[in-house]
């Protein structure tokens, strides 16, 4: 049993799950966004005193945050216990297409030449998360939403302001791929 | 406890999110090149569930577990707002290979430089509502 969840789950298992989780967060009464987490940390380390977009009931959204936690945790347990540490199986053509870009085959979930240690604290290396990841924050909030507040959940309910937002987050997407990581790798 | 049933659904999810590889940059990299199906099914699947999900609660007016009708509240109409906003969040959602949730899945998976970009996000949600009155919305 062990040995076949180590292997890496097929697609479909995660659009289900992650339906599922829809599905139960809904019936707790919630909404499942995740962004919405770093809008709840910013007032719960006290922005709400210098900036009125922060100063709610932080935590009301307690249960949000504790979902994180799960996140971590599942992360945790996955990475410790379910895997083999076996590289992701991507296409060949993306293989050859982030050799062009100096960035080698995977070799386990994520490319060294930006998560190693010696890469993120590397000028270029700790620019390309942070920046990114402001950009994720940033956008995220603009946006009302992330993948999982619009793609799932908004989409889901067919909503037409969250279909211009995955058209964005693909415009952005397209940008950074075709675009700029030419000129940053 | 109360809140144990959320700490276990986002273990579900960060289990899941990681055994299928959609915390991977290199999964992100592949999408964002049309190069899979992978990460489409993945998402996919879950919009086509959730599509049913939220037409079977709303025909049946189903309630929450503590009787409470479920509601969906619809999301206010304007383009730039979706737009502008959701094309920077794909800006460094293709850079980093990770949305607000894989970014915290990444840390329970030991990748600890993720923790830069989540320190990049709050700072970038804190800019956002220091500045969203003077930004199109």
């Amino acid at each position: 049993m062990l040995e076949f969840l180590s292997q890496p789950w097929p697609w479909y298992t995660s659009g289900i799950v992650i339906a599922l989780v829809m599905l139960v967060l809904l019936f707790f009464g919630k909404s499942f966004g995740f962004s919405a987490n770093l809008r709840t940390i910013c007032a719960a380390c006290g922005a709400g005193k210098t900036v009125k977009f922060f100063d709610f009931d932080w935590r009301s959204q307690t249960w949000n945050l504790l979902f994180l936690v799960g996140a971590i945790i599942g992360g945790f347990i996955a990475s410790e216990f379910l895997s083999t540490g076996e590289a992701v199986q991507i296409s060949q053509a993306t293989i050859q297409d982030l050799s062009a870009l100096g960035i080698s085959a995977p070799d386990g979930m994520q490319p060294e030449e930006i998560f190693s240690l010696e890469s993120a604290f590397s000028l270029k290396g700790f620019l390309i998360l942070l920046l990114g990841g402001f950009a994720v924050g940033f956008g995220a909030r603009y946006a009302g939403g992330c993948t999982s507040g619009h793609a799932i959940s908004g989409i889901s309910n067919l909503q037409l302001p969250s279909l211009i937002a995955v058209i964005g987050f693909f415009i952005g997407g397209l940008v950074t791929t075709w675009v700029l990581m030419p000129l940053i790798f | 406890m109360r809140g144990l049933k959320f700490i276990i659904a986002g273990i579900l999810f960060g289990i899941v999110m990681s055994k299928s590889e959609a915390i991977s940059w290199f999964r992100i990299q592949e999408m964002f090149r049309f190069q899979s199906f992978h990460m489409y099914g993945i998402i996919g699947t879950a919009v086509v569930l959730g599509i049913i999900i939220t037409y079977v609660i709303k025909k049946y007016k189903l309630r929450d577990f503590q009787g409470n009708p479920i509601v969906f509240t619809p999301k206010e109409m304007s383009v730039p707002r979706y737009l502008l906003g959701g094309t920077i969040f794909g800006l460094g959602w293709a850079l980093t290979g990770a949305c607000p949730g894989p970014m915290f899945v990444n840390i329970g998976f030991q990748y600890w430089s993720i923790l830069i970009a989540v320190v990049g996000a709050i700072a970038g949600t804190y800019l956002y509502g220091a500045i969203k009155d003077r930004l199109p919305h």
